[in-house]
């Protein structure tokens, strides 16, 4: 909506927005925040300088770690060397070719040189380069733009991004899901605008924000977490408007059994004894201590240290009370909105009619696939990844007995890239494995209890039955 | 809206009034079977086929008949349909994917495996506004729109007339063509026909260097995303060297392969070493020995690939088109 025409306005990098920060194949998620530094490629920079730039402008780093707009068209010059070799019968190395030391290069950084003009000078310092062939000084001079050019692009971000990004930096965190895998994933869960979509993944919030993404805002998405909150990071990187979050909802997995047996209470203050440890040890954290005597002794000596005045100790207590006061009416509160985003994701459940289903985990997936495909309509898609085949041949083999889905497939993808220059065209690098394994299907209506075998079908309703007889 | 509202489906039927559209839609899910939506008939495995249900009409099928009126309109998308040999088959909602294998071929079409890295590659989402040529028989298409919907546009180009109409006919028949615009011109003479609207393109023809000058005018002058699919190298070579003249950047060629496992249970004999002599070294165990296992066999559940599977579709090329 504000996408139209020249609304220059929207792509523009404004302070608070979630970035991208590339250079070559490397990415990193930041936010700007002003005045905050920033670890990419072991430099130290501060964005403050990018914000009201343009989102695809790429910045010079200073000295200092201040980034300035590079001038769109000084890139990619390469310096005209048209003398080149045709083979290399008489390079010899003898690790003399580089006339420059290590030391000689370090000045040059520290003059401020800038990445271009180093390079410049090794090439002028290399004895062989001349007699190099003409792919040779390509590979040469890319090989050391890499290491001395010190740009900066910043991006806005994207799920192809975000993806390709956590692969490549962190992919333990996102259970080695690959961005190619992930592409498949949304499209056979036929992920779009105006449906209800269930999704359990510990994948840092990669996958839950990708779906977020497809959805653009519209329709409902529900998001069953173990432990106790939804992990998010990923979610943020996104940078979505606060209107897609209206979207989102989330419910403890937890709290299923209680939700399939009708006995899930989201009126209580506590829904249950093993949320009201965690709240008590939580709050014997960062709460209690003030009131414990042991937590309290340090904070008096240093105020009998500091000064002996009884007013400025009195004012200390009604401020420590008033804090504390504070924070329990914050908690309440807290404890309240909890309670009502339980209840609210629970009547999003209880329609049992999500269009589909995502499941990406460190967990067992089976189980889970099993529970979360009773919540489905008949006549939807579901995806489960892992990092494993030999769990999804469980899951397919359960479900083959146990029925309600058609479809069943256990795929792979293998991906490749390709280096595609004029005479210099092969394939890039492998990557098979790793990417990990889907189980794709359709739920269909389940077979009606009548008939030979009515144990084996567990339809949802039957068992919603028996759960709650038991 | 004369179908007959089941009591079990009265609230199923409120939600389907929260939507534009009354009823099946390649882009909206809706609960029960109406008069002249698209369905998708299951037939078993990696066998599926697409009907046009129509009251009073019949569809053959291995399994025997189906009729429309009764078998289909009013009930649910994912029911089992009884045919008349007494066989059965699913009635499946439709979806994009599910189109792209059961639709009628009029050209070589696009399968799942490269239209979810082309969706993703191309940063499609609500809203996008994407360019595409040609339209062949529309498989990327439904996909495309799929994502798009509800606030963007697909403008597709398609230089052969009477594909051109097939596919402005199916969109309809889909409920979709509020979203895409079909133009029947040459995208390597006449460019797509909007300037500076796409946040997307995609070439899948013939020579689509020939398309890259008219593709960046597609663009916005943001900047977007080009993908260009083409089974050959030597057009890889012509298109990246075309992308690289017309100053688009991060230019990459990319290859994705789909591997289906079959989950099998095999059987795998034991050998029979004879007896065992080692087993008991020491003469005076006197005891008598374990008696062989009578296994003679282990069974495992494993996967097997399939005995052929495609090699090679296409090269796909992906490049950003930097703001101008």
């Amino acid at each position: 909506m504000a996408d139209n025409g020249d609304d220059e306005d929207h792509y523009r990098i404004k302070e608070g927005d979630y970035v991208v920060l590339k250079r070559g194949d490397i990415y990193k998620s930041v936010q700007i925040l002003p005045k905050k530094k920033v670890i990419f490629e072991k430099q130290w920079i501060f964005l403050d300088n990018v914000v009201g730039c343009l989102y695809g402008n790429t910045f010079e780093i200073r000295s200092g770690g201040g980034l300035q707009l590079q001038n769109t068209k000084t890139t990619e010059s390469p310096p005209d060397s048209k003398v080149a070799g045709t083979d290399n019968r008489n390079i010899i190395d003898d690790g003399k070719s580089q006339k420059l030391t290590k030391d000689d290069i370090e000045k040059l950084k520290d003059q401020g040189l800038k990445g271009q003009e180093i390079i410049q000078q090794l090439i002028e310092n290399s004895a062989t380069f001349s007699n190099k062939t003409e792919y040779a000084q390509d590979k040469y001079i890319k090989k050391k733009k890499k290491k001395y050019e010190n740009t900066v692009t910043v991006l806005r971000p994207t799920c192809r991004i975000l993806a390709m990004m956590y692969h490549g930096r962190e992919p333990g965190k996102i259970c080695h899901l690959r961005y190619d895998t992930l592409a498949q994933m949304l499209t056979l869960a036929n992920i779009h605008a105006n449906s209800k979509v269930l999704v359990f993944e510990t994948c840092a919030g990669l996958v839950l924000g990708s779906i977020m993404e497809r959805m653009g805002g519209h329709g409902t998405v529900v998001q069953m977490f173990p432990g106790g909150g939804p992990v998010r990071a990923g979610v943020e990187s996104f940078g979505f408007p606060a209107h897609f979050y209206e979207t989102l909802h989330e419910f403890p997995i937890c709290h299923l059994n209680a939700l399939e047996a009708g006995i899930l209470d989201t009126f209580a203050k506590a829904p249950d004894a093993g949320e009201k440890e965690s709240n008590m040890t939580a709050e014997e954290e960062d709460v209690l201590p003030g009131a414990d005597p042991q937590g309290d002794s340090p904070e008096e000596q240093r105020m009998e240290t500091v000064s002996a005045d009884d007013k400025v100790q009195d004012q200390k207590k009604q401020e420590e009370e008033k804090r504390r006061e504070a924070k329990a009416q914050e908690k309440k509160v807290k404890q309240e909105e909890k309670q009502r985003k339980l209840a609210a994701a629970a009547a999003r459940l209880d329609g049992r009619n999500a269009d589909g289903l995502v499941i990406a985990s460190r967990f067992h997936p089976c189980p889970v696939l099993l529970r979360l495909l009773r919540f489905l309509s008949p006549s939807r898609p579901f995806v489960v990844y892992s990092q494993y085949l030999e769990p999804l041949i469980e899951c397919y083999t359960k479900l083959k007995e146990q029925g309600g889905a058609v479809s069943l497939k256990l795929t792979d993808t293998w991906l490749r890239h390709y280096q595609v220059l004029p005479n210099r065209t092969h394939p890039r690098l492998l990557m098979s494995g790793g990417g990990g394994y889907l189980l794709s299907g359709t739920t269909v209506a389940p077979e009606p209890p009548a008939g030979s075998t009515p144990s084996e079908e567990p339809a949802p309703k039957r068992q919603k039955l028996k759960a709650t007889e038991g | 809206m004369f179908f007959k509202v089941h009591p079990r489906l009265f609230i199923s039927v409120l939600c389907l009034f929260r939507a534009v559209a009354l009823a099946m839609s390649f882009v909206e899910y809706y609960e029960v079977i109406q008069d002249s939506d698209v369905a998708i008939i299951y037939l078993g495995h990696n066998s599926v086929m697409p009907v046009k249900v129509q009251h009073g009409a019949q569809t053959q099928t291995r399994y025997g008949v189906i009729r429309h009126s009764s078998d289909l309109i009013g009930q649910r998308y994912g029911s089992k349909v009884t045919c008349s040999k007494g066989g059965w088959v699913y009635v499946l909602h439709p979806t994009p994917e599910l189109w792209t294998v059961s639709l009628p071929h009029r050209t070589q079409i696009l399968y799942t495996t490269d239209i979810a890295t082309i969706t993703m590659m191309l940063d499609l989402k609500p809203g996008s506004v994407v360019c595409e040529s040609g339209t062949g028989s529309g498989s990327l298409s439904h996909a495309i729109l799929r994502t798009i919907a509800p606030t963007g546009h697909l403008h597709t180009v398609e230089f052969h007339q009477q594909r051109a109409e097939k596919a402005a006919e199916e969109f309809r028949e889909h409920r979709v063509s509020h979203l895409v615009t079909v133009r029947n011109q040459d995208v390597c003479k006449d460019g797509f026909g909007v300037m500076g609207v796409a946040d997307a393109v995609f070439l899948d023809i013939p020579s689509p260097w020939e398309a890259v000058g008219h593709a960046k005018a597609a663009l916005k002058k943001h900047g977007g995303r080009l993908c260009s699919f083409s089974p050959c190298i030597e057009q890889v070579q012509k298109t990246a060297e075309a992308l690289t003249d017309h100053g688009f950047e991060e230019i990459n060629t990319l290859e994705v392969l789909l591997r289906v496992h079959d989950v099998r249970t095999v059987s795998l004999p034991l050998p029979d070493f004879g007896p065992d002599s080692s087993a008991h070294p020491e003469p005076d165990a006197m005891e008598a020995p374990p008696p062989a296992p009578s296994q003679t066999s282990i069974n495992i559940k494993t996967t097997t690939p399939p005995r052929e599977l495609p090699g090679h579709t296409g090269y796909l090329t992906f490049a950003t088109k930097p703001r101008t």
